[in-house]
């Protein structure tokens, strides 16, 4: 079972939150600044495993990490999950995320976490690894997106607009910004 | 108003959406809260408005908000109306909230029943997917039981999309609804081979963990699971199946040789193993590019094959250059420890230059494999290194835990491998040089546990910890609030008790009541002060043995004068316990000046030997029979005192209560007199069983089982050493002595070779390398902990009682019995008290216990009726006769059901009175006429109501020809096909074997709806049994309140203004005595019960329509206290308002 999924970016700033047990607000804050706190502190060259921190945990729960540019991306799973399955389960989420997002920088998951959420849903559900095949995970996101879109329909069409017009005056606009460290860089990765 | 609608979407289009708000909280770093407070303004503001859109929008921002630690269950409400909407872009807004915030004392969640269901049952599969998926993240107990039929159902849905998605939420239901296990089995199992993989994946997955809890129940499964072995392609799976298999196999040994075959065949046939090799050979020297499916895979392999090759590759791995292969290869290690420790103790080189590691938790793995590989021989050299790293380690976190591993090596299996214990105080008298580390109880309750168990440490224990006493400034610095000075505690507490030990326990004395030692926390204070007077007794009684009696009589004015300032003390332990002492010394003090001799009465309050008690005895004691420990003796005491209990509370961290030591502390007089009194009791007892005459004498006479053999030594070992003790030396010194032991043997063996080794027994549990060579450094008895006469030897106390799985160990290959079909639909089963024959076998598989909430709202049902009101009760009803019931049981089911519109359900109640112990029972539940939830629909038709009744029977015999009959009043009709009388009968369509229910539904008219009122009528059917079939009757009345004939209906608040307008309306108000639930929850209430939408809610006060099925308008002001109705028609209002009165009058 995974027990959450945080994602935070070099600073600690959560990017997406999803806990699979129910943790109050101040305690989920908590969580991610130790996590954070556990997690920034290690090298690039060390194992992506660390036990558990004694907030969320316990012996029987582990962290598993991947750091892309600036952000990390750490599951907090218990022993009945394959460490490096869950590495890889990562790596596909964050591939579904550059594919759905095209070249995904923080920047897309700052100002879309709802589509995030949505993603992620279609990989995890409940705390257990619903989808590992990208093309499956790709499709099922794309479907709902267009049903989404066709629903908006004409009404939507203004504010989609006035949304437009806002972006285009404003310097930080998530596609501006293209320098290349903000991207995340997804090694590519053999199928399995 | 078209205008207002034109006017609301460009409005819309300037309202703040996540972009924005995300943006904002960029643009103010400054000042983010204060923006985000204007933020959350804002979305109150909108989640007011009716526009759903607005509302989802706002919804989606607080979900961001929710993320950076902002509280917004107060818009649970919204939420839920943002999940109900139609549209899915809405929806999934909506589900999305409600998992990152909804948990199960969220109250609004069992308003969600309904809803979730419906979408489960949607035609669109993407609405059924969210659905699922939030309800993944927010399941409850009541949820899982009322939906569990539904998804088990969506567990064979036409897509697979939907079915995987099912199949994995099962787990959840599961756990908060095990009853649900058994009846979804059969169908789980079938999953396995679904012919999609990503459904047989997700099956896989859910037994997998179900299993891993559970193995036994499952074992059944193997070979279908040896099938999915040898035919499944996907890594996943298979990993998750070697898994199972790993937990499987200890249960059933014959499965492990079964496995060779088909593992053998997959090391072959898959490319993992030499992917593996690859690696290990740094192909791939990327640590990100291996495949890493495929390599856990290969791991998974390793550890089915046989131990000594599998540590061999697992010893490639570690030496591996990738840190995460290295990682995984001490983790899989570790699993082979427990089982095979020999093999893997042969690596011990391997696992101790990982400690050395740059990556803690490469270096944490190593350390927690190190705990197996001690023996006798190497623990010093261990625990040497060990102690090299603590003084490197940085971080506080790996060096605690490199104390408390220290602490767990040297300590496990009883001090197995200590073979010289004035090293190991050593070493413990060196961690308290740490500094701030949380351990120092840690340290603390092994110093208290060696002194007391190994009697022949004790001297130098003394001295030591005199020491320590006397450099106590050391310790306290500034790490008083770290813990360490816990040691101080258990330091005092040993040179007090074992003051005969002491050199100079003058100076000790000194030490302890130093005016610093009132900076120490509480409890340790007060420990010192106890300890100071045993200290006095023992100085005095070495005092007194002189002729100079002033010596001792300035022992005792330096009591005097020292105590004074614990006397102070803010702490009551301290203060009670220094007051009580200083008026004993100032006593004896007295006597002193008397020339009379006290230090032998002063020593006897403190004389006797304490004996170390097992950490569990007191769970132990087993319950005399008779005695209940549940009731109170007295009336409660206040929360304070329980605490006593507490195994681990041996120091607790602040306040003063501390049991154990403390009660050691009674003095022997005291204790003898309890232990006579308690065996008086006991003689007089005829229930308690006596033991037979072993237990606790025979641990203080004779030397217990565990003692580690007595040698006679040489005195080669010094038995101080000045000053600090530094380890180091013992290490050095032991190595001497084995040297010389070793040598001395071999001449001895030289002498006499056919006696040796006849004499001394052999140790089971001998090192590698001859352990039995090497001999305790000097005689060492280690007391065994006491337990209690006749405890009980189970030793289950470990589990975790609150452990979900727990409930789920279900045989589940039984077959199924009827009982425990899930429960279907809302036909919630609320069962009458059965008797006391039934209960014994043929119910016994009945799911055992409903949730206490159930009982309750069974048990408010049942005083409802005997108000003989008309009642509601969420969606269901029930009414018992129960002066009638006799031995049968009966179950009263409630049922209701939607429109087909999706509007809300008319509920109503249905009566059963039964004049025989009649084997059958009855349901009703009301609905109207579908299509009048559409407006336009032709309220013409709003005459007709339709009551669904379900039939069901809880007899043995098969009932038939069953008729339905009502006596029809002037203002309600049975209808009844044509050309049939009005007295006639409706044939019910349908027999019904035992254990079956059916539902069947029957049209009535209705005249007039604005009073409620009351049908009579009976069932007659036909019993058939075996050799005869009789005819009964069963009598009850149907029940058609007001509410029922009520129609959710939205409305908007312009048209809800208007219609307020139009002066049409009769005005009615009634007041809500003594209801104090939140007001969204009395809102949900009533659009519940009463079926009414919520047309403007501002704060607390909150419009309201519903409309009948003969189009009356009814419109409610509701405030926190009272309700303000208008409604065309005053005496439906009466009858309305007159029922939602009644509904929160029984909550």
């Amino acid at each position: 079972m995974i027990k959450a999924i945080l994602i935070f970016n070099n600073h600690g700033k959560p990017r997406l939150i999803r806990f699979y047990q129910y943790f109050a607000e101040d305690m989920q804050q908590q969580i991610i600044r130790e996590t954070f706190h556990l997690v920034s502190k290690r090298d690039d060259n060390v194992c992506n495993f660390l036990e558990g921190g004694s907030l969320i945990g316990g012996s029987d729960y582990k962290l598993i990490y991947r750091h892309y540019a600036t952000l990390y991306f750490v599951f907090c799973v218990d022993s009945s999950e394959s460490e490096l399955g869950i590495l890889d389960l990562i790596q596909v989420f964050v591939e579904t995320l550059d594919k759905c997002f095209e070249n995904v920088c923080e920047l897309d998951l700052i100002f879309h976490m709802d589509k995030v959420h949505y993603i992620l849903q279609e990989v995890v559900m409940g705390g257990m690894v619903l989808e590992t095949n990208m093309n499956e995970i790709t499709t099922q996101v794309d479907v709902q997106n267009r049903m989404e879109k066709s629903e908006g329909g004409l009404s939507a069409a203004p504010a989609r607009a006035v949304s437009a017009v806002k972006n285009m005056n404003l310097p930080e606009i998530p596609r501006n910004i293209n320098i290349g460290d903000i991207n995340i860089k997804v090694p590519s990765l053999s199928p399995f | 108003m078209a205008l207002k609608i034109v006017k609301g979407s460009i409005d819309r289009m300037f309202d703040k959406n996540l972009q924005d708000l995300v943006r904002g909280i960029r643009n103010h770093k400054e000042d983010e809260a204060k923006y985000i407070s204007t933020c959350i303004d804002e979305i109150k503001q909108e989640l007011k408005q009716d526009n759903i859109a607005v509302k989802a929008n706002a919804v989606c921002k607080l979900t961001y908000l929710q993320m950076l630690g902002y509280d917004v269950s107060w818009a649970a409400f919204n939420i839920v109306e943002v999940m109900s909407s139609s549209k899915f872009t809405y929806k999934r807004i909506g589900y999305l909230a409600a998992s990152q915030c909804f948990h199960e004392s969220t109250d609004v969640i069992m308003l969600t029943t309904n809803q979730i269901r419906k979408d489960l049952s949607s035609p669109n599969q993407y609405d059924t997917g969210v659905a699922l998926t939030g309800l993944s993240c927010f399941v409850t107990p009541d949820l899982a039981r009322d939906l569990a039929n539904d998804i088990m159902t969506l567990m064979s849905h036409t897509k697979p999309y939907i079915r995987k998605k099912a199949v994995l939420i099962m787990y959840k239901v599961f756990l908060k609804y095990p009853e649900s296990l058994r009846p979804a089995f059969p169908r789980l199992k079938e999953k396995l081979e679904d012919p999609d993989p990503g459904v047989q994946s997700a099956a896989v997955n859910v037994i997998c963990e179900l299993a891993r809890r559970n193995p036994k129940n499952y074992l059944s499964l193997a070979p279908l699971f040896f099938k999915l072995m040898t035919s499944s392609t996907n890594n996943w799976v298979l990993i998750k199946i070697i898994k199972l298999f790993g937990a499987l196999t200890p249960l059933e040994p014959r499965l492990g040789k079964k496995l060779i075959e088909p593992l053998t065949n997959l090391i072959h046939s898959t490319s993992a193993m030499s992917l593996l090799y690859e690696c290990v050979n740094t192909v791939y020297i990327d640590v990100n590019t291996p495949p890493l499916p495929s390599l856990s895979l290969s791991l998974c392999l390793y550890l089915s094959l046989p131990p000594q090759l599998c540590v061999q590759k697992l010893r490639i791995l570690i030496e591996d250059s990738d840190q995460n292969l290295k990682y995984l290869g001490l983790l899989a290690m570790s699993k082979i420890l427990k089982t095979h420790p020999k093999s893997v103790q042969s690596h011990k080189d391997l696992i101790l230059q990982c400690l050395d590691d740059k990556d803690e938790s490469i270096r944490l793995r190593a350390l927690d494999l190190l705990y197996g590989m001690v023996s006798k021989k190497n623990l010093m050299e261990i625990v040497k290194k060990l102690m090299l790293h603590v003084d490197k380690a940085e971080g506080t976190t790996y060096r605690d835990e490199l104390l408390t591993k220290i602490i767990d090596i040297c300590s496990q299996s009883n001090y197995q491998y200590i073979t010289n214990f004035e090293w190991y105080i050593s070493i413990l008298v060196e961690l308290t040089r740490l500094e701030g580390t949380r351990h120092g109880h840690l340290i603390a309750s092994q110093m208290l546990d060696v002194a007391i168990r190994v009697k022949a440490i004790r001297g130098f224990a003394v001295a030591q910890m005199a020491t320590l006493l006397d450099n106590a400034h050391l310790l306290t610095g500034n790490m008083q609030r770290m813990g360490i000075c816990e040691v101080l505690y258990a330091a005092a507490w040993i040179c007090g008790e074992f003051s005969e030990h002491l050199e100079n326990p003058m100076q000790t004395l000194e030490a302890m009541l130093r005016p610093k030692v009132a900076t120490l926390p509480g409890h340790i204070q007060a420990v010192y002060v106890q300890n100071a007077a045993k200290l006095f007794a023992t100085v005095l009684k070495s005092q007194e043995g002189n002729t100079d009696s002033t010596a001792a009589q300035e022992t005792s004015q330096l009591m005097i004068d020292r105590l004074p300032l614990f006397v102070q003390s803010a702490n009551l332990e301290v203060q009670e316990r220094a007051s009580c002492i200083l008026q004993l010394v100032k006593y004896i003090q007295k006597l002193q000046q008397k020339d009379v001799e006290v230090a032998e009465e002063v020593s006897a309050l403190f004389a006797g030997e304490l004996n170390p008690v097992a950490p569990k005895a007191q769970k132990k004691v087993p319950v005399p029979e008779g005695l209940d420990l549940d009731s109170w003796i007295n009336e409660p005491p206040s929360e304070s005192e329980s605490e006593d209990e507490q195994p681990k509370a041996i120091f607790a961290k602040e306040e003063p209560k501390h049991s154990r030591p403390r009660r050691e502390e009674v003095d022997e007089k005291e204790l003898a007199k309890r232990r006579e009194a308690r065996k008086q009791e006991q003689a007089n007892n005829p229930f308690y069983i006596k033991a037979s005459p072993s237990s606790q004498k025979v641990y203080q006479e004779a030397p217990g089982v565990e003692h580690i053999p007595v040698v006679q030594i040489d005195l080669s070992v010094p038995l101080k050493v000045p000053g600090l003790p530094m380890s180091d030396q013992y290490v050095k010194l032991e190595e001497e002595r084995r040297q010389k032991e070793r040598a001395e043997k071999k001449k001895k063996e030289k002498k006499k070779r056919k006696e040796k080794r006849s004499g001394r027994g052999k140790k089971h549990d001998s090192g590698p390398e001859s352990e039995e060579d090497i001999t305790p450094a000097h005689q060492v008895d280690i007391v065994t902990e006491e337990m209690p006469e006749n405890a009980l030897p189970s030793d289950d106390d470990d589990k975790d009682p609150n452990d979900p799985h727990k409930a789920l160990d279900i045989d589940l290959d039984k077959p199924l019995a009827d009982s425990e079909k899930l429960p279907v639909r809302s036909h919630r089963a609320a069962e009458a008290p059965k008797s006391p024959t039934e209960d014994g076998d043929a119910t016994s598989q009945e799911p055992k216990k409903k949730s206490s909430k159930e009982k309750r709202e069974k048990k408010k049902d049942k005083d409802r009726d005997r108000k003989k009101s008309s009642k509601h009760k969420k969606k269901k009803q029930k009414k018992e006769k129960e002066e009638k019931e006799k031995k049968k049981k009966k179950k009263h089911h409630h049922h209701h059901h939607h429109s087909d519109g999706g509007g809300e359900e008319a509920v109503q109640n249905g009566t059963v009175e039964e004049e025989e112990p009649l084997p059958v029972s009855v349901f009703f539940c009301f609905l109207p006429l579908t299509k009048v939830y559409d407006i336009q629909g032709n309220l013409q038709d709003g005459s007709q109501v339709v009551v669904s009744v379900i039939f069901e029977n809880k007899c043995d015999s098969f009932l038939k020809s069953m008729e339905f009959n009502v006596l029809d009043s002037l203002n309600s009709k049975l209808q009844r096909p044509e050309g049939s009388g009005p007295h006639d009968g409706l044939t019910v369509p349908f027999q019904l074997p035992p254990g079956v229910s059916n539902e069947a539904r029957f049209v009535f008219t209705v005249q007039s709806i604005i009073m409620p009122q009351k049908l009579k009528g009976t069932l007659t059917f036909i019993v058939k049994n075996e050799d005869s079939s009789t005819h009964e009757k069963l009598d009850f009345k149907l029940h058609f309140t007001c509410t029922s004939y009520l129609i959710t209906t939205p409305c908007y608040s312009d048209a809800f203004a208007k219609l307020l307008e139009s002066g049409d309306l009769k005005c009615s108000s009634v007041r809500l005595e003594g209801v104090n639930m939140p007001f969204h929850h009395l809102l949900a209430r009533i659009c519940f019960h009463h079926h009414f939408s919520v047309v403007e809610r501002i704060d607390s006060c909150a419009s309201m329509y519903s409309r009948s099925i003969q189009g009356h308008h009814v419109c409610l002001l509701v405030k926190t206290v009272s309700i303000d109705a208008k409604c065309d028609e005053p005496t439906l209002l009466g009858n309305v308002l007159d029922e939602i009165k009644q509904t929160f009058s029984q909550c």
